[in-house]
């Protein structure tokens, strides 16, 4: 008799192989000007029940370009494991040839080349017609939205986040989970969940004073779909009063909870739940944990850690799907489900090529009518980038733009040291490309960007760096947070990535200098996106904006100033 | 930025490390054991500590703790100056023996349960609670 679990597996396998073939040809077709939209959009419907996954879009409403990491360690158990495998180790792993359009989609190299002939990706006019694609293949498919949707653009930030809903609402989302979003403030996040037309879910959304469940949100939600009960549970960021500013949400406390998550999975169970989803915004290693730990979820769609998987990971009868970040990405799942159980699964990554799927026309008018009393300041050129220089920002130690911010908070706050936060959103630029505002605030724009002057010994900049590096690093994930390490300007560091916190972190050393950072001794540290409530100094996009206009042309010379170890 | 509590608390972190490693070494959570059990071998199962895997603010940690049929648990934070956080005692009509509360936490570190057994027998659970100066999540 086949298991379930063969099952899973037997199926697995089909979808490897379908998505090798479907990824391979795409990059021919695309090499001959054919690709189509059909192309992307093929997919023989399979069982009973479709689930369309979207996360992290950070707010960005156009097409963007998106340079994917070149670093991307794992560590512990999941040393080597995707999706802590980039470059040509990735297309090998998949299948995915060199210079197609997956290759240029899902790995970082080539980027500028590759980008040339396969254009921008994302555009939520875009995803609406894939969305609407599967909908006429499948009314009842279920929308989901990982969160970190209200953030991540200028738009985003001068409405509080109401040009991103207006424009979500038109995709009629089924649900959604939330961690960029509470940097709203609370209020407002209440305020917007109030009229959102659809679920608000995050079962580890907690009281903080209480420690019970908030009322606000709803720990799961029922639906009905191709006749089959669905249950979708939601999973809020668990660290996000420690990784972002908690005094602007303290009504709430979150954690990982995954006892109350099996609580609620048995509840749903028991209440007739043939297929149970999570909707996670956990990150991808806390997700793979938490499957091992909590049993009874048949499908985690992830979110956080910006990963884009081309097939499902298969975690005991759990399978997690990555749909990447910033729109580029929609993933369709079709499952089986019968008896009570997910018999099998369909899945395709779906890659949102902004010149071969149409906009949907009308979400492409509500865009531009949202964007129209910016337009002035958003396209407003600040700069352009140098033929030599891509500036992007993902991977685990460092990125052009970080680059870039660091030397401006350096030059124009007269620092010895900079730290910038180690995010993993912010869209690319390519060379010779004009700067504009609004690629500004895609890699800045938040509610807490003021840029800090303050002295810090050496000490505690060592301190600050090995907590940072603990939390990236920690072999167990569900001490990690999901973040990239803090980037750093004006000083150069080692780190062994495997020692235990307090012996990662070595040979500091003042790059103007190029002596040791001396624990004893105070140094000017100019930085950004600090948790303190009451943080004093001028936005970070000003900062930089004054430092791009006095350079004119950007060229970021690559990042030597970093030795890592142990990977 | 200024130094605010919380910074003061991640400073306290670098002497904090010298708590984390080896609890056992730690005179006073090595006593309050003794004391506890009479020096009784502790086994492990039968016993749920739930706790924060990472402390959202570390002056105030919520934890909770059951084991059923217990007579009394004791909850150590071993990487405390004073690690003994409380003995809950349970009578012979409580309905369940578990018990939740909140707990400061000088930094990262093991906090320890360990129930007594109406037979006399020990169990523990324990879960490191890292107490972290955050900021960076993307």
């Amino acid at each position: 008799m086949i298991s379930r679990r063969d099952f899973l597996q037997a199926s697995m396998a089909a979808s490897a192989i379908y998505g090798a073939s479907g990824f391979g040809e795409w990059g021919r077709l695309a090499a001959q000007q054919v690709i189509t939209q059909d192309d992307l959009l093929g997919f023989e419907a399979f069982g009973n029940v479709s689930l369309i996954h979207i996360t992290d879009i950070h707010a960005q409403l156009k097409p963007i370009w998106f340079r994917e990491p070149e670093v991307n360690i794992g560590v512990g158990s999941n040393k080597g494991q995707v999706p802590h495998v980039t470059g040509a180790d990735f297309r090998k792993l998949y299948g995915i040839d060199d210079g197609s359009a997956t290759h240029y989609a899902l790995t970082y190299d080539d980027f500028n080349a590759l980008g040339q002939a396969y254009g921008r990706m994302g555009g939520m006019d875009r995803v609406a017609t894939v969305v609407n694609s599967i909908r006429a293949d499948r009314p009842d498919a279920l929308l989901l939205d990982g969160g970190d949707t209200w953030h991540g653009s200028y738009t985003c930030l001068k409405t509080e986040g109401q040009d991103v809903v207006n424009v979500m609402n038109l995709l009629k989302p089924d649900a959604m989970t939330f961690h960029w979003e509470f940097t709203l403030g609370s209020d407002r996040v209440r305020d917007i969940v109030a009229d959102l037309p659809f679920a608000a879910l995050g079962q580890n959304i907690f009281d903080a004073e209480w420690d019970e469940p908030a009322e606000d949100f709803a720990p799961y939600k029922m639906y009905e779909s191709g006749g089959v009960q669905v249950a979708v549970i939601g999973q809020a960021f668990p660290y996000m009063p420690i990784a972002n500013p908690g005094w602007m949400f303290p009504e709430y406390s979150f954690g990982i909870r995954d006892k109350r998550m099996q609580d609620m999975v048995d509840e749903v169970r028991g209440m007739g739940a043939e297929l149970v989803v999570c909707l996670s915004h956990n990150g991808f290693d806390v997700d793979k944990k938490m499957a091992e730990r909590v049993t009874g979820i048949d499908v985690i769609l992830s979110g956080h850690t910006h990963d884009a998987l081309p097939e499902p990971v298969l975690v005991g009868d759990t399978i997690i799907i990555a749909s990447g970040s910033n729109g580029k990405f929609v993933s369709r799942v079709d499952l089986d489900v019968r008896d009570g159980r997910m018999m099998g699964f369909r899945h395709k990554l779906i890659p949102i090529f902004s010149d071969v799927i149409a906009p949907d026309a009308d979400v492409a008018a509500a865009i531009d009518a949202e964007r129209a009393p910016h337009l002035d300041a958003l396209t407003e050129v600040i700069g352009k980038t140098a033929d030599d220089t891509v500036l992007y920002r993902r991977g685990n130690f460092n990125g052009s733009w970080d680059d870039l911010i660091c030397e401006a908070l350096i030059e124009e706050r007269e620092a010895d040291i900079s730290l910038s936060p180690g995010v993993r959103w912010g869209p690319s630029i390519m060379p010779g490309q004009d700067i504009t505002r609004e690629d500004l605030f895609n890699v800045t724009s938040m509610t807490y960007g003021k840029a800090y002057r303050t002295e810090m010994t050496g000490e505690f900049i060592h301190t600050v760096m090995e907590d940072v590096a603990d939390n990236l690093f920690n072999p167990d994930p569900y001490y990690q947070q999901g973040g990239d390490m803090v980037r750093v300007g004006g000083m150069g560091y080692r780190i062994d990535i495997n020692q235990p916190i307090g012996q990662r972190i070595s040979d500091l050393t003042l790059l103007k200098t190029g002596e040791a950072i001396d624990p004893a001794k105070s140094y000017v540290v100019a930085g950004w996106a600090s948790v303190n409530e009451a943080t004093e100094g001028p936005q970070i996009w000003d900062v930089v904006e004054s430092h791009i206009k006095k350079k004119g042309t950007i060229s970021v010379a690559p990042n030597t100033s970093v030795q890592v170890v142990g990977a | 930025m200024k130094l605010t509590r919380r910074h003061a608390i991640v400073m306290a972190l670098g002497s904090a490390a010298a708590f984390t490693m080896p609890f056992r070494a730690y005179a006073a959570v090595e006593e309050d054991i003794e004391a506890f059990t009479g020096g009784v071998e502790i086994g492990t199962g039968g016993i749920t500590l739930v706790a924060p895997e990472i402390a959202e603010n570390g002056n105030t940690v919520p934890i909770e703790v059951d084991a059923p049929g217990a007579e009394a648990i004791m909850i150590l934070a071993t990487g405390n100056p004073v690690p003994a956080v409380g003995t809950f005692t349970f009578g012979a009509l409580a309905g369940s023996q578990s018990a939740a509360t909140r707990i400061r936490l000088a930094g990262t570190q093991d906090v320890v349960a360990i129930a007594r057994m109406p037979d006399g027998s020990f169990v523990q659970a324990s879960q490191e609670v890292k107490v972290t100066i955050g900021g960076c999540g993307g």
